[in-house]
């Protein structure tokens, strides 16, 4: 009987496992049976580097280059204010912060994971949109640079949180070494214990972008939405995930558009993918 | 000049005294030997040299500890440790090469520019007794020495700095006989220059070395004296106990 109950309960954990990747693969072939179809109105070369998106134009120009860079200003934008910040944050909460300042900003950075996307753009719709078109004198402040601020935002907890573990985990005696052969706090921490952290941090910045990348609700609400080639960081952008969102509800099921928005799909999921998986080298790299 | 003159130095971990009273004179060109049990105080009274204990802010100290006539609170602690180097007890090489690991403090101290560095990081891997092992592999990962090469890698490390006093914490402890009697011999070679002070578990060790010994016993200096005498003639029974093995 016991042997039976063992028996039981394995089998059942053995299917919870199954199970996640189960629909993983499910929803991947369901994209690309979806997506897929798209390619025999228009080729895949044309599809990623067209240069213009009239999904209901007649012929439609199914073009995704637009959204593709749309989507890569935008998460260059956010890497590049939330990388340097984020980190810097890390190594103030690992290395420098005394014992209750360090508590409070690691609640302030879980706080800041904890609001919702939405909420998120909203406020940067009211304050930071009205911003930008001030100071550089936009017509509109809807644009790939309030994008990319809005968005360091939600990248930054992940940042934070997983470079300050891989600093954490710098092993105690690598710092005593170099503070004994007379290395002042900073010298230790920029020679020894950041590049003995490297690949954690390497992989805290790539899971922060994949966040970003993946990010749809406050980049549609604040980008401008336009489907075209990105001239500059102060121009309305659009991006993979926001065409999706937008296009979905009203494109006709079964038409080249909708076939259009999976394989869109599959484009984010494939770069998704790769962030990840680039992130999972780094932080196996480091075991 | 005596290299170290401490006085009255008492030590708390929050509330529990690491350290209680103790008075006692470092001499230069020495090698003294700090033996005691574990929870005895010797490798807080080791780190207290060098300020390493800096480290815990849970620390508090009174008393005094002077090195060559100045109190090292009021030395520039950088200084300080460059001037007091420390071998801990496990070998800590940085993930570098052999090469990069000694050079690592003369660059950082800006000792040697480019030209002067080959001929500074020679010298110390000769004084740390291991140039002639290394000299043909400079380049490869320092991860690659065995324990006894990779402890005598961070003693030239140390050396590299150009220190007055090497502090060793149980520098022998994770190392095989044949290994140990390598970082011993080069330990005795070493007191011609500088002074040392040596903590170790190993009570046989410190009548190997250690020109004078020190007993420690729940925080006190219990006896401190010629290590023959410590050995032969102990004023103390609890000394005597602890060297012949009774406790510890």
């Amino acid at each position: 009987m016991r042997k039976f109950k063992e028996f039981v309960i394995e089998k059942l954990i053995l299917i919870c496992g199954i199970a996640s990747i189960f629909f993983v693969i499910l929803i991947f072939l369901f994209l690309l049976k979806e997506g897929l179809s798209v390619f025999g109105t228009v080729s895949p070369f044309n599809f990623l580097f067209g240069k213009s998106w009239y999904p209901i134009s007649e012929p439609p120009q199914l073009g995704i280059l637009p959204l593709i860079l749309g989507s890569l200003l935008v998460t260059l934008g956010a890497a590049i204010i939330s990388i340097p910040i984020g980190v810097g944050c890390a190594v103030y909460i690992a290395e420098v912060a005394p014992g209750r300042i360090k508590e409070i900003l690691k609640s302030g950075i879980e706080l800041l994971a904890a609001i919702p996307s939405v909420v998120l753009g909203f406020i940067g719709m009211v304050t930071l949109v009205p911003l930008v078109k001030n100071i550089f004198h936009l017509p509109t402040g809807l644009t790939a640079l309030s994008g990319s601020i809005m968005l360091a935002f939600m990248a930054m907890p992940t940042i934070v949180s997983i470079a300050e573990d891989a600093l954490y985990s710098v092993p105690k005696t690598y710092k005593e070494g170099a503070l004994a052969l007379g290395a002042t706090h900073w010298q230790t921490i920029w020679r020894v214990i950041l590049p003995a952290a490297s690949s954690g941090i390497l992989a805290a910045i790539m899971l922060g972008i994949g966040r970003v990348i993946g990010e749809t609700m406050a980049v549609m609400m604040i980008t401008g939405n336009a489907a075209v080639m990105p001239n500059s960081i102060l121009a309305p952008v659009r991006t993979l995930t926001a065409t999706i969102a937008a296009e979905m509800g009203e494109a006709v099921v079964g038409s080249e558009h909708y076939f259009a928005l999976f394989a869109v799909g599959i484009v984010l999921f494939v770069i998704s993918f790769i962030v990840n998986v680039t992130a999972d080298l780094f932080l196996h790299k480091k075991q | 000049m005596v290299t170290f003159d401490i006085k009255n130095l008492n030590i708390w971990f929050e509330s529990t005294q690491a350290l209680k009273e103790v008075t006692m004179e470092v001499l230069p060109h020495e090698i003294l030997s700090v033996i005691g049990p574990s929870n005895s105080g010797k490798t807080t009274f080791l780190r207290m040299l060098n300020r390493m204990n800096d480290l815990n802010s849970n620390l508090k100290m009174s008393g005094e500890v002077k090195f060559e006539k100045e109190d090292i609170m009021k030395i520039d602690v950088e200084l300080l440790r460059r001037k007091i180097g420390m071998v801990f007890a496990l070998p800590l090489p940085l993930p570098l090469s052999i090469f990069d690991n000694v050079a690592y403090g003369v660059r950082m101290h800006g000792l040697a520019g480019k030209t002067r560095m080959a001929e500074k990081v020679e010298e110390a891997l000769k004084q740390g007794y291991l140039w002639d092992e290394v000299k043909d592999r400079l380049t490869e990962s320092a991860f690659k020495l065995s324990g006894g090469q990779q402890q005598r890698l961070c003693i030239s490390r140390t050396l590299a700095v150009e220190p007055e006093v090497i502090l060793f914490d149980e520098p022998c402890s994770g190392l095989d006989p044949i290994s140990t009697a390598k970082v011993e011999d080069a330990m005795v070679k070493l007191k011609e220059k500088y002074t040392i002070v040596l903590v170790t578990n190993n009570v046989k060790q410190a009548a190997r070395v250690g020109d004078r010994t020190a007993f420690f016993l729940s925080g006190e200096l219990i006896e401190l004296d010629k290590t023959d005498k410590i050995f032969t003639a102990p004023k103390d029974k609890r000394t005597d106990g602890y060297i012949r093995g009774k406790f510890g």
